[in-house]
């Protein structure tokens, strides 16, 4: 069993390999209270997007789209080069484009950033998902949706800090990037880093991942970007998709990429406190009601109650004894 | 105007003495918000945590328990607002409603006896009332906000994830008054029949309402005999 | 590309201007990030629009289109007067010691020769001094006022930063950066690369634009060496094979001149292509000329061609204009006097100039043929497709035969890249429906013609019944059949000519290389730059060993490059007088004493000795030509020469529109829009996400670009009323258009002479076939006017307006 791969500008192995992602290599699991331990610890892996090499080909976005064999629309032009105009459960990644002043040289920036999942290590999709293992993660970091195992509540978009997942009106279930880990279970490098022809986009450990950013960033402060740093957002215990940012001290220039990117503290409290206090109150509430219908003395009607109504009922008009 | 007794309530004498409480149209309208509210609570427990989520097989799976959940929630706003407009002015707090509550001991204790005399429902039957009325509104406001298969576009993520917390919250608190209402239905003995028969005996009248039947009673005696 | 796409990782900066090699390159553009990676090489970018080539950049100068010579030259001048030039090259191997005639002048944006009513110059002064010796007259210590340099430096003197900043609107601090940045490639140590594509060549002065940043290129000693160089970013995976196999009316392969009426027979042909050397020891290469030119027709006419009969010169047409190019095949449509037409792999009814006219064209042929893989508009023309092709199908009695043919992925063969790697592939699927190969489409017309002339006869069969046609399946020549016969082979022993008893290449072989070649008949060769390229060694186009000994780029063992494998042209002159290198550090050929040894093929005699030979060995002179002579019809020097449709006069010369020289046909005269009708300045260009027309046709392709749009500043918006994304009416002199407006920062209106100037950019991808949104093309308002040399038609600078407006009929708004 091969551990993960290295880069994705390799040619594929040209020997048949086992899928290295099955159930045994989960770190978590949906909706799944007890996970057993994983087997083994894949060496994680992340993609790093260079932001500042990216020419905004959009060469990755045909090439999810043709690994993944989605049928994006063809839509109409709103005056923008962002084209699906969003993310859409049949296009996983999307360039955005932004065309920003630097306030500092006031000359123009066209900042395009490949927008997708960024593979949280503590992804808010997963948290949300009510569904048992439609979202996992594996130990290599890959977050990963099991379609099979959809419900296509939508729960994981409420979850996600980066506003990924898309839940397809067609057969109603959850998509977004899955890093390419039907490529990466068999060493390849995910289809977009592979097409990308500036190699902006680039895969690998993500310790290598980080000492090539650390390159580049070098590279940026030469060239007078003295906020260029690394986007590996703490917030979420870092990503497996990274940036290389010119102004890493601004993310939110950068088509509203989240500055702090935490899970919603509105998700924590429904997927946390609410989960076991909702569920324990209803409990209590049920439990006693039975004990308390076994042990209390149930609230009968007496058959004075019936004489007294039967009374009331044949009395005279005008009252009666208990009204005077 | 009665004050307590509403259209279709009246009494029928004989041994024991009966006395109808819901009409047909009431009580299929009473069972439709039931079964709703129980698919519901079946349902949504299955998406709220996942050692409940076995009850999603209920539905055949998933996928489907999510894609019907919003449409009972339909059902059941609609049912249940129906039957709203039935029973609300049966509902507005009274002054002995107070007096009720604070010999709420009693209550628990079935000492009817040193309780006072009550209308068509006690304070606990209006609580649960309003209360259902009031969750359901916030269920059906927040459940559209978050039913992704057609507003999903209508509202921002951060309001979606408000929404979600608030509808579980208060699917909690609903399905806590909703175990109140029945245990107690069948707890208070007798009560059953008002749903089912849609009538109650005198003796279950005197005992839990008795202004209520003594207005039935009074009416009954102005009205010309048939 | 005197260099190739590898070679630019080797660059220090890289000039991109009169292209947007992100954008339409994307693929070769990773070797720009490769230097500036690697290297730390800067970027920059001249363009009127900020491309995403701009955003990649370290800097980004805005410029009007159609004023890149002014800006060119405004370089060259700052270069002289700040004393960044190489020095030491610029002497050796330029002309800028050689003295030229004392008739040559300039005035008035005009050079001494102009004939108005020709619109032609009378070149004859355009040229060098000749010695008694017969040889140019040079002063190596540029001291002579009539000396090249000298010229050179009167003839820039007029572009200071101020007038550049005047003509092209680039603020001067931003031109002053750039010129610094560039200065700075002087030193024999630092390279600039130049990239540069149809922004440069699509204008009436198209060669002009390129010549201005060669000389450039040459007086900072950049040409010849690793990491420099002028790198023509061609716009087809092929459209390099196209011009090297000489698919223009005017050329045979190779670069190979077909005859002209003027020159009736063999000898009239070769006399004016002697290239006797005009310096001493100088190798002019173009002396084998006839070597080439026989082996040419023995490759066409076999047997048939004879010492006798002129090696079947005869069957050769001659030219009674210049060229046949497709303006002038669409002006003779128009005027009724073309019946026909064969349009093989293209769709001019986007491609060309003036839709209308091509349409109207068109609508007068009795036929038309179009061979494509795909649908295209050209095999539609007659179909009414509502606004976007507003056509009375029933006035139209022109016969279409639409015939499918294989795409190249669907095809075995070679494609000839920008860096003239000539690279084999084989097919990766078969074709669909009815689709043939062109090989085969192109036998079968031929054999069915052949068959009409031997049965019917005709005013000269011969050209066609002779026809070399020795292929094993003549119904289909096989691609390496053609490849081979390309190479050339010998067709009689070839002997040691200092020892005839020594046979080098036995009759029937291959010929190694174009060096093996006889203008006695004795060999044959389809395109002979090509030579070499599948020889007795096998087919050297197919070879994939990527080793590069020292990573210089050079990759040797990859596939073949022309000529004679040589990846970088001018190679020679990479290093010093003494033949070593300029920069040790990027050595491509050094001097070993006895020969030339290095990474690459030497681009000279292996043993030419440095110092006596010229670098620049296809020149008479030996050295690169600031001073073009009498070789380009629009002046021995670049000069600034305004749009046909500019929106300022030219401030040369007023009364001067667009280039002086440039082919007007009459009928277009009317056609030509002013400044006050037509106040905006358009630009055509790609988008990444489309090739052409044909990406429209793909799904995937379709969905990241869907619909047609225009792009305009915000400015120009409020000033228009034309809001994001809504509809608006552009229309020039000659058509009107519909689009979606994207409103931009990327374009800001520029002051050029005193005036605002708004740009509107308008991508040329869709059309009203396909699987995108039905558009339009920006030759729907593009004039009809080509380059003065060479008729490319200029789609890169002309007028139009601009309105908000509603959708085209039947669009949902």
């Amino acid at each position: 069993m091969n551990d993960s791969p290295r880069t994705a500008v390799s040619n594929p192995p040209t020997q048949s390999m086992i899928s290295n992602l099955g159930p045994g290599d989960l770190v978590r699991r949906s909706a799944t209270e007890s996970l057993p331990p994983p087997e083994r610890q894949l060496t994680p892996v992340a993609k790093l997007i260079d932001v500042s090499k990216c020419i905004g080909c959009k060469a990755c976005q045909s090439a999810c789209v043709e690994w993944n064999d989605t049928t994006p629309a063809i839509g109409e032009n709103v005056g923008v080069y962002t084209n699906p105009h969003d993310l859409t459960e049949n296009m996983f990644t999307l360039m955005r484009f932004t065309e920003w002043v630097n306030p500092e040289t006031d000359s123009l920036e066209w900042l395009i950033r490949k927008d997708g999942c960024m593979h949280c290590a503590d992804p808010g999709c997963l948290k949300a998902c009510p569904a048992p293992g439609a979202i996992v993660q594996y130990t290599n970091g890959i977050v990963d949706f099991i379609h099979e195992n959809c419900i296509g509540c939508g729960y994981c978009v409420k979850g996600c800090p980066f506003n990924i997942p898309r839940i397809s009106k067609a057969d109603h279930r959850s998509y977004k990037c899955t890093l390419c880990s039907d490529r990466v279970a068999v060493g390849q490098g995910p289809a977009c880093a592979k097409a990308c022809p500036t190699q902006a986009i680039v895969f690998g450990t993500k310790e290598d991942m980080k000492a090539h950013a650390a390159g580049r960033i070098e590279d940026l402060k030469s060239r007078g970007y003295s906020n260029a740093g690394l986007y590996d957002p703490p917030g979420v215990g870092g990503t497996h998709v990274m940036y290389v940012l010119h102004h890493a001290d601004k993310p939110h220039i950068y088509a509203g990429l989240p500055d702090d990117p935490r899970i919603s503290p509105i998700v924590q409290t429904w997927k946390g406190l609410t989960k076991y206090v909702g569920l324990a109150a209803m409990g209590l509430l049920a439990a006693g009601s039975v004990v308390h219908g076994l042990f209390a003395r149930p609230n009968r009607v007496a058959p004075e109650d019936e004489a007294h109504a039967e009374q009331l009922v044949e009395s005279p008009p005008g009252g009666s004894r208990e009204t005077a | 105007m009665p004050r307590y007794a509403q259209p279709g309530d009246e009494v029928h004498p004989g041994h024991p003495v009966t006395v109808s409480r819901y009409g047909p149209l009431a009580r299929l309208n009473h069972w439709i918000t039931a079964l709703s509210l129980i698919l519901l609570a079946l349902s949504g427990l299955a998406m709220f945590h996942p050692s409940l989520f076995f009850l999603s097989d209920l539905f055949g799976g998933g996928q489907n328990t999510r894609a019907f959940h919003p449409w009972i929630g339909v059902v059941l706003f609609a049912s249940f607002f129906v039957f709203f407009f039935q029973l609300w002015r049966a509902n507005l707090p009274e002054r002995t409603d107070v007096v009720w509550l604070s010999r709420i001991r009693d209550v628990v204790a079935g000492n009817e006896e040193s309780l006072p005399e009550l209308g068509k429902y006690n304070a606990g039957q209006k609580f649960i009332f309003w209360s259902m009325a009031f969750l359901i509104l916030v269920l059906i406001g927040t459940g559209i906000v978050i039913w992704d298969r057609y507003f999903e576009t209508a509202t921002t993520i951060e309001t979606q994830r408000v929404a979600v917390l608030v509808h579980s919250i208060a699917a909690v608190l609903i399905i806590c008054i909703f175990i109140l209402h029945v245990y107690a239905a069948i707890w208070t003995r007798g009560t059953l029949r008002a749903m089912t028969r849609g009538t109650v005996t005198g003796g279950w009248a005197w005992r839990h309402h008795r202004k209520w039947l003594r207005e039935l009673a009074g009416q009954r005696k102005t009205k010309p005999a048939k | 590309m005197t260099n190739a796409w590898t070679d630019i990782k080797n660059t220090d900066l890289v000039v991109v201007m009169g292209g947007n090699a992100a954008e339409a390159h994307p693929c070769g553009f990773k070797w720009v990030t490769e230097a500036k990676a690697h290297r730390g090489a800067r970027l920059i970018v001249v363009d009127p629009r900020y491309t995403r080539t701009a955003s990649v950049a370290d800097f980004y100068a805005p410029i009007r289109q159609g004023t890149d010579i002014a800006f060119l030259l405004g370089l060259i001048r700052w270069c002289m007067e700040n004393d960044k030039v190489q020095w030491e090259y610029t002497k050796a191997f330029t002309n800028a010691s050689y003295i030229v005639k004392d008739g040559f002048g300039y005035q008035d944006g005009l050079f001494t020769g102009y004939d108005e009513e020709k619109r032609d110059y009378d070149r004859s002064s355009w040229d060098y001094v000749i010695g008694e010796d017969g040889y140019a007259v040079t002063d190596p210590t540029l001291q002579h006022p009539r000396c090249v340099w000298n010229l050179l430096k009167q003839h820039v003197n007029f572009y200071t930063p101020e007038m550049v900043e005047r003509i092209c609107g680039t603020p001067k601090e931003k031109f002053l950066k750039v010129a610094q940045m560039i200065g700075e490639c002087s030193s024999p140590t630092r390279t600039m690369t130049s990239m540069y594509a149809l922004g440069w060549t699509q204008h009436s002065h198209g060669a002009q634009n390129i010549r201005a940043m060669a000389m450039l290129q040459l007086i900072l000693g950049n040409i010849g060496v690793r990491g420099g160089g002028m790198n023509a970013l061609r716009g087809h995976s092929n459209i390099q094979g196209l011009t090297d196999l000489g698919l223009m009316s005017h050329l045979l392969t190779g670069y190979l001149n077909m005859p002209t009426e003027q020159e009736a027979d063999f000898e009239t042909y070769m006399k004016s292509r002697q290239f006797k050397p005009l310096r001493p020891g100088q190798t002019s290469y173009w002396q084998n000329y006839r070597k080439f030119m026989v082996s040419f027709q023995k490759a066409m006419w076999g047997d048939a061609a004879t010492a006798e009969n002129d090696w079947a010169y005869d069957y050769l047409s001659k030219l009674d204009v210049p060229a046949y190019d497709v303006l002038r095949m669409f002006e003779l449509m128009n005027a009724g006097r073309v019946n026909g037409y064969i349009c093989q792999g293209f769709n001019p009814v986007l491609a060309f100039p003036n839709r209308g006219k091509i349409t109207a064209g068109l609508s007068k042929l009795k036929f038309l043929v179009t061979m494509d893989p795909l649908e295209t508009e050209t095999a539609r023309f007659w179909e009414n497709h509502g606004e976007f092709n507003d056509v009375d199908t029933r006035a139209i009695q022109t016969e279409v035969f639409q015939l499918p043919t294989t795409c190249f992925a669907e095809e075995e063969g070679s494609l000839t890249n920008s860096g003239r790697w000539l690279q084999w592939h084989w097919a990766g699927g078969s074709p669909p429906g009815e689709a043939q190969h062109d090989t085969w489409i192109m036998a079968q017309i031929f054999l069915r013609m052949r068959e009409l002339y031997r049965k019917e006869g005709g005013a000269f069969p011969d050209p066609i019944l002779n026809l070399s046609w020795e292929y094993h399946d003549p119904n289909e020549p096989e691609p390496e059949e053609l490849a081979k016969e390309i190479n050339g082979r010998a067709l009689r022993d070839l002997t040691d000519p200092s020892d005839p008893a020594k046979v080098l290449v036995p009759a029937g072989k291959q010929v190694v290389n174009f060096s093996q070649l006889r203008d006695d008949g004795s060999t044959m060769c389809g395109c002979w730059i090509y030579s070499g390229c599948f020889n007795e060694a096998g087919n050297n186009m197919a070879r994939r060993d990527n080793h590069d000994p020292d990573e210089t780029g050079a990759y040797l063992g990859w596939t073949f490059a022309w000529p004679l494998n040589r990846r970088t042209l001018y190679n020679r002159a990479s290093a010093d007088l003494q033949g070593r290198p300029w920069d040790p550090s990027r050595k491509l050929l050094e001097w070993d004493g006895t020969k030339w040894t290095g990474y690459d093929v030497p681009d000279i005699a292996p043993n030419a000795k440095p110092g006596e030979v010229g670098p620049f060995i296809m020149n008479q002179e030996g050295v690169s030509r600031l001073f073009s002579r009498g070789m380009m019809r629009d002046g021995p020097f670049p000069a600034h020469m305004e749009p046909f449709e500019s929106p300022v006069p030219n401030v040369l010369n007023p009364k001067m529109r667009g280039n002086p020289v440039a082919r007007i046909f009459e009928s277009d005269v009317a056609q030509f829009g002013t400044s006050e009708e037509f106040p905006y300045a358009a630009t055509s260009y790609r988008l990444t996400e489309h090739f052409h027309y044909w990406t429209k046709h793909n799904r995937v392709n379709a969905s990241l670009q869907p619909e047609f749009f225009v792009e305009i500043s915000e400015e120009l918006a409020a000033e228009k009323g034309i809001t994001l994304g809504g509809w608006v009416r552009v229309w020039s002199k000659r058509g009107s258009v519909k689009a979606k407006a994207v409103v931009t920062k990327r374009i800001r209106p520029l002051r050029c002479d005193g005036k605002v100037v708004h740009v509107i950019g308008i991508p040329l991808h869709w059309g009203f076939v396909g699987a995108a949104k039905k558009g339009f093309g920006p030759n729907s308002l593009s004039p009809f006017v080509g380059e003065a040399n060479i008729e490319t038609p200029g789609y890169k600078a002309f007028l139009v307006n601009i309105e908000p407006s509603t959708p085209p009929a039947g669009v949902v708004a």
